[in-house]
């Protein structure tokens, strides 16, 4: 094989791994933001995500010596899933029941979840004796296991590019997928794009928009949470890092949201493209560092082209949720 | 005839007027309670008496003479970019492109330092503070432009100029590196200090921070006039309320979006320029360090009053001091004042609710089902 | 009990605040026919059958359905007892397909499957003559398709009872025949139809009788076969009201403001204006009567700079020499043109004023932009501000309180008499009264009239007839955009004017077949 084919192979590869979190990032807040909910909450959820998670396995793990891989990853994933979604709660709450601007409480939830999470992990730490001290192994270990048998253990395999992943990585590209189904042939889903798109008619139709809002965006905060617990276990091997990486791939979740126009299938191939976009420095030959940090720049620059585009070309399919980031108030009508 | 069984448990109907008395306690309760709240988690996390707590955080924010003057420079800092806020929200346009507006402002600061620093010292300043404006409404030019064309959807817009901002600072932090292999700019100018916003009543750089507070009250004000007083502030203050009724008036609203969206970047470039030359005297991706996120709740709660600003500005930043002051104390890690921070913006954003509409509880309505009967 | 009766309302009251929107009305709905609801603008119609759909909940009286009482709380309660309303604003969601629309909320326990629900929506076009694509999504259909959808997503809910408000208004010539042979034929499966109109022709066609309601009230029901329009007419407007309202013979009038085939046409490429023509003239003031959303509101807008205008011309003048085109240019451009016209918009919160501001920024609107400084005067407007509260009798606080928080009327008053204090050559005012108390109504025809006799041009867009034939010296009537006629208000009958209101030019649809 030639070494041109090897570098794409482990470009796609790297690609794939960093984009998996941008990934679950982004359905979770396609769900909110199908409600009419623009959540800019989505990094201060993943921290949430990423930190609960953690703490799960490593209070586990580190009160039982012979933790169990299954119980570990469970707890991880729940408590991921719980936190993450409370965190939803609070914004929902917010701007829902005490219609709060919804740009503002996602800022403040952004703030509350990475003061939270970095406490958090910053204590861990301390606890472990030091950055890159905590153990949480067995799950790490658990949530990064793959099928060796059948990727093997060469990255320069290709069956590696396609199998050589933790199994939340499978999870999210399954997740992308039932949500396409969810949101496109079922009544649930139906409902739900009706909400964001016009909460009165929705409301005259006798769907419960208020039910629909609350659950869309705590559900979809636990996916986005997700987001943050593949970083934490397997992206850094079950450890903490106070360096804002989570944040800006929040920030990167909610810019694969508008590029993938609004669609879960899109933001698959949108969320590896991404993540090659920010290896991609590492495989072309005579970049220094400082032009790496320009291809970083790439998806951001994507995805304000496909939303200058979009704007420009006003294609109805590709627009934002018509009520996206407008409250709804039933005697206002 | 009967109403049925979906009669809500309480009325929520929009309030027309309530009294600025009225409206200041509900806050003042809303703060009471986050507080409270605030409390309860320190005393769960240090298990110290809270007033204790709350003692440290005042000696945190004002316990030395540098640090009142630190945290009135990040009061100051903080205030700016609420500024350069402020015209754009107050025509209902969502800028949240502070953060990439602040750092692009501080790029050009440091660009001027390195290369100009041979410049007579008041032209310096002048060409340091000018083109940190300009570079600033340059971003802020870019998201009102499509705006006002093709109604690009200006928060995402600006959200996404953030990250590019903080790439391109990426980009130039690699380029200027120094000393080679720190991944950092490095104090700029160092020895020579040129370009360093200097002390009011000392001569070395940094025992004070009259400037900053000069500068900024300077915008302060002036944004205080120019929304109130200023034909061009009229036009923004129509706009914000009715676009219909700004045509009417012969107000041609595309131009009012992207000349306001070039102050607004200008003044947030502005604020780029004081934190670098004013504070840091260096550039990172940390520059803005999501100040720029902050200040939009900032001017939010203010209701795009420059002064209320201040007063929300500095309790945000006596709060973060406070909460600095109280981890380093109690051995626990800085991240603490964000959580705090957030608990009262939390409430503070809820309370609105209450001084915009009346809760009336289920009482009244037993009279309509009287007459319906 | 009648049997017969699919609805029978008896003695419903409904008011807002107040103002009474019906009072004990009663009307009967037979089963298998057409009944007609007519009525002038705000006789109670809408809220009347508002209240079958369970969209308002009257005050008091009783709803009979199949000559059972029933309480109809919400949409669904109506949609239990078989009731669909097809509201004038469809509600629709635009990105979705006719079929999602028709099926969206609908709760049975059956799979979801929208290729069924497609299939059964064919079968139910098919069986009364619609003609749709199920798939296709509602951006792209036209506003006759658009309606389809609605009264599908009725039938498919099992609809017995329809409720068709206004459903002609938004439809061409050729459409509306479309619409009334699906009517026709749902008659003879049984199911009962109330159509709202004000369209007497299309009353006489369709129905089989008609119920007529005027301010509120129920006056009569009768069969279509044994009445005529003229009889229709005079229940609809009922007798004439001598007002007591001052009006003076125009003096010298001179040509201020001439429209040539004017042609407007929406964002959606529906024409508002169709080849609209007149002239106001100086020194009289010139009434618009036609039923709501006969291109009344285009117009004044497009007068104004403030629609955009397809075709044909307006031309201002100050006198017989100097004339000036208006049509492409926007409100300051107009104004820097030197014209000075003045404008009180139907939407007075939303276009004339700027409700969080007090009087003071509100008379600002005309004058901000005044003189060279960088900044604003406040003080003159201040002044004018003081002069209209006084004069005016506005009722506020103080000059600096918004305006969103004041009543109506004084709302109003603020408008017009800063629209007024601008001296204009031309006045236009659309429902410069509605929501208005009798007194400040009178306030109002004293400035207008006043304005008058100071040589403007005054447009006086109404819908009181009594007050358009008092107030007015000539009336222009429009009728879907179309100009049906323009008569002379000293002379002319509510009877003319209501017929005129109500003309449509049918016989244009068939030239173009």
């Amino acid at each position: 094989m030639s070494e041109a084919m090897v570098q794409i192979l482990t470009l796609f590869h790297s690609g794939v791994v960093y984009g998996v979190i941008i990934l679950f990032g982004a359905l979770g807040e396609i769900i909110t933001e199908k409600t009419g909910h623009l959540n800019l909450g989505v990094p201060g959820i993943m921290y949430l995500g990423g930190i609960s998670g953690l703490m799960a396995s490593f209070f586990y793990e580190n009160n039982n010596p012979d933790a169990n891989t299954a119980i570990s990853i469970i707890l991880a994933i729940v408590f991921a899933f719980i936190g993450s979604a409370l965190g939803g709660l609070i914004y929902a709450f917010l701007t829902i029941s005490l219609r709060a601007n919804q740009n503002v409480t996602g800022l403040a939830l952004t703030i509350f979840g990475s003061g939270f999470a970095n406490f958090f992990g910053g204590m861990l730490n301390s606890m472990s004796g030091g950055v890159g001290q905590i153990s949480v192994a067995t799950a790490s270990n658990g949530f990064r296991a793959y099928i060796s048998a059948i990727a093997g253990n060469d990255t320069k395999d290709p069956l590696y590019a396609i199998f050589g992943y933790g199994w939340l990585a499978y999870v999210a590209i399954a997740l992308a997928v039932i949500l396409y189904f969810v949101l496109n042939k079922t009544r649930v889903g139906l409902s739900l794009r009706a909400v964001g798109e016009d909460p009165a008619t929705a409301d005259a139709a006798g769907i419960n928009v208020t039910k629909y809002k609350y659950f869309g965006i705590c559900i979809g905060a636990g996916i986005s949470g997700m987001g943050g617990l593949y970083y934490t276990m397997d992206y850094i091997k079950g450890t903490w890092a106070n360096d804002g990486t989570i944040e800006a791939l929040g920030w990167l979740a909610v810019a694969l949201v508008i590029f993938t126009t609004w669609k879960p299938l899109n933001a698959i191939w949108g969320a590896i493209l991404f993540g090659i976009c920010y290896w991609s420095y590492l495989y072309i030959p005579g970049l220094d560092r400082s032009s790496s940090e320009i291809f970083k720049m790439l998806p951001y620059l994507f995805t304000l082209a496909v939303l200058i585009v979009v704007s420009l070309r006003k294609k109805r399919e590709t627009q934002p949720p018509a009520h996206l980031g407008l409250p709804y108030f039933r005697e206002e009508r | 005839m009967s109403k049925s069984k979906s009669e809500p448990l309480f009325r929520i109907s929009k309030r027309d007027d309530i009294s600025f008395k009225k409206a200041l306690m509900i806050r003042a309760i809303a703060l009471a309670a986050a507080l409270l709240v605030a409390g309860i988690v320190i005393i769960m996390i240090v298990h110290v008496n809270p007033f204790k707590v709350y003692g440290t955080m005042f000696l945190g924010a004002f316990g030395t003479r540098m640090r009142s003057w630190v945290t009135v420079r990040d009061i100051m800092t903080l205030l700016c970019i609420a500024v350069g806020l402020a015209p754009a929200f107050a025509m209902k346009f969502w800028n949240v492109g502070a953060e990439g507006q602040i750092l692009i402002g501080g790029i050009s600061t440091v660009f001027c330092m390195k290369y100009f620093d041979n410049l007579p010292t008041f032209v310096l300043f002048l060409v340091m503070i000018i083109t940190s404006m300009l570079c600033g409404a340059i971003w802020g030019f870019l998201p009102g432009f499509f705006k006002a064309n093709w109604n690009t959807n200006e928060t995402l817009f600006t959200l996404m100029m953030n990250y590019i901002a903080i790439q391109f600072t990426s980009f130039m932090v690699a380029k200027w590196e120094n000393p080679f292999g720190s991944n950092s700019v490095g104090i700029v100018n160092n020895d020579s200090m040129r370009g360093w916003l200097p002390s009011m009543f000392s001569s070395s750089p940094g025992d004070d921070y009259g400037w900053n507070v000069v500068i900024v009250m300077i915008a302060v004000v002036a944004m205080f006039v120019y929304l109130k007083y200023s034909k061009q502030g009229y036009e923004i203050s129509v706009v914000g309320d009715s676009v219909n009724t700004a045509r009417y008036a012969g107000i041609r609203v595309n131009k009012v979006y992207i000349r306001t969206m070039l102050i607004s970047g200008a003044v947030c470039g502005l604020a780029g320029f004081v934190a670098v030359s004013g504070a840091s005297h260096t550039i990172s991706t940390s520059t803005a360090g999501g100040r720029g996120f902050t200040a939009i709740i900032v001017a939010w709660l203010a209701k795009f009053n420059t002064f209320t600003m201040i007063f929300i500005s500095a309790l945000l930043i006596f709060l973060d001091k406070g909460a600095s002051q109280i981890a380093s104390d109690y051995h626990i890690n800085e991240h603490v004042s964000q959580i705090i921070t957030s608990i009262i913006l939390f409430f503070l954003l809820g309370c609105e609710f209450f001084i915009n509409y009346n809760v009336k509880f289920k009482k009244s309505s037993k009279k309509s089902k009287e007459v319906a009967a | 009990m009648d049997t017969n009766l699919a609805v029978e309302m008896r003695k419903v009251t409904k008011t807002f605040g107040s103002v009474v929107a019906n009072e004990n009305v009663d009307m009967q709905l037979r089963k298998g026919e057409i009944l007609s609801l007519l009525g002038e603008n705000g006789s109670g119609k809408t809220t009347l059958m508002n209240m079958l759909s369970g969209i308002y909940f009257p005050d008091s009286g009783q709803i009979l359905i199949d000559g059972k009482p029933v309480t109809i709380a919400s949409p669904k309660d109506a949609f239990k007892f078989g009731i669909g309303m097809i509201h004038q604003h469809f509600k629709l969601i635009d990105v979705f397909t006719a079929t999602e629309n028709i099926v969206l909320g609908l709760e049975d326990n059956k799979k979801f499957d929208l290729e069924a629900a497609s299939k059964k929506v064919l079968e139910i076009a098919e069986k009364y003559g619609f003609q749709i694509n199920p798939k296709q999504k509602i951006y792209e259909m036209s506003v006759s398709q658009k309606q389809t959808v609605e009264i599908i997503k009725t039938l498919y809910r099992g609809a017995q009872i329809l409720i068709l408000d206004e459903p002609t208004a938004v439809l061409t010539p050729q459409e509306t025949e479309k619409l009334f042979a699906v009517m026709k034929k749902m008659r003879a499966d049984g199911k009962s139809i109330i159509i709202i109109t004000h369209k007497l022709n299309e009353v006489m066609e369709i129905s089989d009788r008609v119920a007529v309601l005027r301010k509120g009230q129920y006056i009569a029901t009768v069969n279509t076969s044994e009445t005529n329009p003229q009889a229709l007419t005079d229940m609809m407007v009922g007798r004439a009201t001598v007002l007591d309202i001052n009006r003076p013979e125009p003096v010298n009038p001179e040509p201020r403001l001439v429209v040539e085939n004017l042609t407007c046409v929406d964002e959606e490429g529906v024409k508002r204006l169709d080849n609209v023509s007149f002239t106001a003239y100086s020194g009289e003031i010139l009434g618009i009567a036609g039923v709501a959303g006969s291109g009344q509101r285009e117009l004044l807008e497009a007068v104004a700079g403030l629609y955009p205008v397809k075709s044909g011309t307006i031309v201002y003048s100050s006198d017989y020499k100097n004339s000036k085109s208006l049509v492409g240019l926007d409100p300051l451009s107009i104004r820097k043109m030197g014209v000075t016209m003045s404008f009180v918009p139907e939407d007075r919160l939303g276009m004339g004023l700027v409700g969080t501001m007090g009087m003071t920024g509100n008379m600002m609107i005309r004058s901000w932009r005044k003189g060279k400084s960088f900044f604003l005067d406040r003080k003159s407007p201040d002044k004018l501000a003081q002069k209209i509260k006084e004069e005016l009798e506005v009722v506020t606080p103080d000059v600096n309180y918004p305006v969103r928080r004041l009543s109506g009327g004084n709302v109003q008053k603020v408008l017009v008499g800063r629209e007024i204090a601008a001296a204009p050559s031309v006045l236009m005012t659309a429902y410069a009264v509605r929501g208005l108390d009798i007194n400040t109504s009178y306030t109002i025809y004293n400035l207008l009239t006043a304005q008058k006799e100071k040589g403007v041009a005054v447009v006086y867009v109404g819908e009181d007839l009594d007050v358009i034939l008092a107030l007015c010296d000539r009336v222009m009537v429009l009728c879907g955009g179309q100009v049906s006629g323009i008569v002379d208000a000293r002379t002319t009958t509510k009877e003319e004017i209501g017929l005129l209101m109500t003309q449509f030019r049918r016989e244009g649809a068939k030239e173009n077949e």
